[in-house]
C-alpha cells in the first residue's frame, strides 16, 4: 500500500478551470447589463458574434490539433476570451471587426502557443491590439452614453448598422454619434472621456475646460463611470469567491491612484486626476477581469503585486503622455513579456530555508570557500 | 581608405592568372554545386534558417515591388561582394579581415544605391535608409566570412547568387502575404521598378473598403515571418516522417524473417 503525498495547500477546494471561468463569466454580467444600458444593444450584439465565432474557431482549432473537442469547449476559456473583448469594442463597429479579432485570439494568440494555459499573452488583449492598430476608426467610433444620446438604436437598428455601417434612415455611425448641444456648435462628435481630454490637451486647452464638456457631468464621465462601478463590483464577487486574489487588482489600483494623485499635484492643468483614472476607460474592467488571467499573470504573491504595478505606470503612461487615449490592452500585453523575469525574481523560498538573498549570498560564500 | 581598396581588388583582378587564384581555377569542384542550390535556397536558407538579416526584411516588406528591388539589389552586393572577397583572400591579414568585407560590401552597396538613384528613382525614395543598411545586412558578411575567404570565386559567385535569391525568394513572398492581406493587390507600385509599362501588371485581387492595417504595419512583418518560418519547418517535419516509415517497415520486415 502506497500513501498518496500531496504538497501543501492541504485545504482544498476543488474547482475545475470549467468552473472557475464561469464564476469569471458570471461576474462581468453587471458590466454587461451597465454597458447595455448606457451604450445600447450592440453591446449584447457585440457578445453573441464574439461567442459564436470563439466557438467555432476553437473548434476548428482543437480539430486540426487532434484534440477532443468537447473537453476544449467545455473549459469555458474561449468564452471569456471573447467576453472581454466584445466589451472592449465600439458597440456599433462592422460585424468582421470583432469576428476577426476574436479569431486571431483563439487561433493565433491561443492555440498557435500551444492551448489552454500555454499562451504567453493574455488572447483577449493581443486580440483588441491587433484591431486597434488595423482599425483605428472603427476602434474608437464609441456612442455617446445614453444620458446624452437620449435614445439608441434599437435591436433591429443596431444589427443594420454593424452590418453595413447605416441605419436604416440612411444614418452613418458618424452621424449617429452626434450629439446636440446648445451652445457654440449644432452638434458635435461624441468622444469617450478620456478620448476627449486627449484631443482638448492637444489643441492647447487646460483640464478644467476640458472637463466642462457634457460628458463630465458625472463624477468620471457619464456612461464610463457606472459601468467602471458596475466591472469593480462584479471584480469584488470574483475576490469573494476566491476566484482571483487580491493582489493584482489592489496593486493596479494603488499604483494607479499614486500616479495620479502625484501627477495632479504636479500639473493640474494637463495631467487628470484620480477619479478620471480610476473610473474612466477600461481601469475597472482591467484590473478584475484583464490582468488577473490566471495564464499570462505572473504567478507568485509578489510577482503579482510587481505585474499589477508594472500595468498601472504603464497605463498611466501612456494615457498621459503616449499616442493612445486608453492604454490597458498594451500595459497588460507588455506586462505578460516581462512575466517570465518577475517569476524568476519573485520565486517564493520553501519554507525554513531563509529568503532568497539570504541563500544566495551563502551559496556564494560557501562556493568561494570551497574555490580556496 | 576606398582607393587603396579598389587598387587592392584591382591588384587581385589582375592577378587572377597568378599562381595562387591559378590552383585555384584548376581544382575548381564543381560537385559542390548542387549542395550550394540546396543549401541557399533552402536547407541553410539566410533568412528562414539562418535568421539573418532581418531587419531590412521585416522594414521592407509591405509590397511585392519594394521586396523585389530589395532582394535584387542585396542578390547583385551579396555575388559581388562574395567574389571580391574571395579573389583578395589570399592578400588580406586575417586580424584585419572583418573591416575589408566591410569595405568592399560598402562599395557594392554605394554602387547599387547609385544604380537605384539614377534608374528607379520612385523605388530608391520608398526603400529610403533601407539600401545603404544592405552594408550592415548580417547575411552578406556572414558569406564572406563563412564560405566566400575559404573558396574560389566561381564556387563563391555560385554561393552568393543561390544565398541572395534564397533571401529574394522570402523577402518576395513575405512582400506578397502583406500586400495581399493588408491591401487585397499584388505588385502595386511596380512601374516603380520595372519602368512604366509595368503599371500594367498591378493585380487587384479584392477590393477592400478598409486595409488591414496589421499586415502593412511592422507587426505583420513579425507575424507574417513567423508563419513561413514555422511552415518551412512544418513541411520538412513532414518530409522526415515520410521518410522514416520506410526505415521502420524494413525493420519490421527483418523481424519477421527472424522468426
Amino acid at each position: 500500500m502506497s500513501f498518496y503525498i500531496a504538497s501543501s495547500p492541504h485545504a482544498h477546494q476543488r474547482r475545475t478551470t470549467s468552473q472557475l471561468m464561469r464564476i469569471v463569466a458570471l461576474a462581468m454580467i453587471p458590466g454587461i447589463i451597465a454597458q447595455w444600458y448606457f451604450f445600447g444593444w450592440g453591446v449584447l450584439l457585440q457578445i453573441g458574434l464574439a461567442v459564436a465565432t470563439a466557438y467555432a474557431a476553437e473548434a476548428l482549432c482543437l480539430q486540426a490539433r487532434e484534440r477532443s473537442a468537447f473537453g476544449g469547449l467545455r473549459d469555458n476559456t474561449a468564452l471569456v476570451t471573447a467576453l472581454l473583448l466584445a466589451v472592449s469594442i465600439p458597440p456599433l463597429a462592422p460585424w468582421w471587426v470583432i469576428v476577426i479579432g476574436v479569431a486571431f485570439s483563439i487561433v493565433v494568440v491561443k492555440h498557435l502557443y500551444g492551448g489552454v494555459g500555454q499562451n504567453l499573452f493574455n488572447p483577449a488583449m493581443a486580440g483588441y491590439v491587433v484591431l486597434l492598430i488595423s482599425f483605428p476608426v472603427q476602434m474608437t467610433s464609441w456612442l455617446p452614453p445614453i444620458e446624452l444620446a437620449g435614445s439608441h438604436p434599437s435591436l433591429w437598428e443596431s444589427i443594420h448598422i454593424m452590418l453595413f455601417q447605416y441605419s436604416t434612415a440612411g444614418y452613418s455611425v458618424e452621424q449617429l454619434r452626434m450629439v446636440e448641444t446648445g451652445a457654440l456648435l449644432d452638434a458635435v462628435v461624441m468622444a469617450t472621456p478620456l478620448d476627449h481630454i486627449r484631443s482638448d490637451l492637444s489643441q492647447g486647452m487646460t483640464l478644467s475646460e476640458s472637463l466642462r464638456a457634457p460628458i463630465f457631468a458625472g463624477i468620471a464621465g457619464l456612461g464610463w463611470q457606472w459601468v467602471n462601478l458596475a466591472y469593480l463590483a462584479g471584480g469584488l464577487v470574483l475576490l469573494q469567491q476566491r476566484v482571483i486574489q487580491w493582489h493584482i487588482p489592489v496593486s493596479i489600483l494603488a499604483t494607479l491612484a499614486l500616479c495620479a494623485g502625484i501627477g495632479s499635484v504636479i500639473a493640474p492643468d494637463t495631467l487628470p486626476g484620480l477619479d478620471i483614472h480610476l473610473l474612466s476607460g477600461a481601469t475597472m474592467l482591467g484590473a478584475f477581469f484583464i490582468a488577473t488571467d490566471p495564464v499570462s499573470a505572473a504567478t507568485s504573491n509578489r510577482g503579482r503585486l510587481v505585474y499589477g504595478a508594472l500595468i498601472a505606470l504603464l497605463v498611466y503612461l501612456i494615457r498621459s503622455f503616449g499616442g493612445y487615449p486608453d492604454a490597458v490592452a498594451f500595459a497588460v500585453l507588455l506586462a505578460n513579456l516581462c512575466v517570465p523575469i518577475i517569476d524568476k525574481y519573485t520565486k517564493p523560498t520553501t519554507y525554513g530555508h531563509g529568503s532568497a538573498a539570504r541563500r544566495d549570498t551563502k551559496q556564494a560564500s560557501s562556493s568561494s570557500k570551497g574555490g580556496n | 581608405m576606398s582607393d587603396a581598396l579598389n587598387q587592392a581588388a584591382d591588384t587581385a583582378a589582375d592577378s587572377t592568372p597568378g599562381s595562387t587564384e591559378l590552383t585555384d581555377t584548376s581544382q575548381v569542384d564543381y560537385t559542390e554545386v548542387p549542395t550550394l542550390v540546396r543549401n541557399g535556397l533552402w536547407e541553410n536558407n539566410p533568412a528562414l534558417v539562418q535568421l539573418l538579416g532581418l531587419c531590412p526584411l521585416l522594414a521592407v516588406t509591405g509590397t511585392v515591388t519594394n521586396a523585389l528591388g530589395l532582394g535584387l539589389a542585396t542578390l547583385l552586393v551579396l555575388v559581388g561582394s562574395n567574389v571580391t572577397v574571395s579573389l583578395v583572400r589570399g592578400f588580406v591579414p586575417n586580424e584585419v579581415r572583418i573591416p575589408v568585407f566591410v569595405m568592399v560590401i560598402a562599395t557594392f552597396v554605394t554602387l547599387v544605391e547609385l544604380l537605384m538613384n539614377a534608374f528607379t528613382y520612385g523605388l530608391f525614395m520608398a526603400l529610403g535608409i533601407f539600401i545603404p543598411l544592405i552594408v550592415t545586412n548580417c547575411a552578406i558578411i556572414g558569406r564572406a566570412e563563412a564560405y566566400a575567404s575559404k573558396n574560389g570565386w566561381q564556387l563563391s559567385a555560385i554561393d552568393g547568387f543561390m544565398m541572395g535569391l534564397g533571401f529574394a525568394a522570402v523577402l518576395l513572398v513575405l512582400g506578397a502575404m502583406r500586400e495581399i492581406i493588408g491591401q487585397g493587390t499584388l505588385f502595386d507600385g511596380a512601374d516603380l521598378l520595372l519602368g512604366a509599362w509595368a503599371s500594367h501588371i498591378r493585380i487587384e485581387l479584392f477590393a477592400v473598403d478598409y486595409p488591414l492595417l496589421l499586415a502593412v504595419l511592422p507587426p505583420g512583418a513579425f507575424l507574417g515571418m513567423g508563419f513561413i518560418i514555422a511552415a518551412k519547418n512544418w513541411f520538412d517535419h513532414k518530409r522526415k516522417l515520410k521518410a522514416q516509415p520506410q526505415l521502420a517497415e524494413k525493420v519490421a520486415r527483418a523481424r519477421v524473417t527472424s522468426n
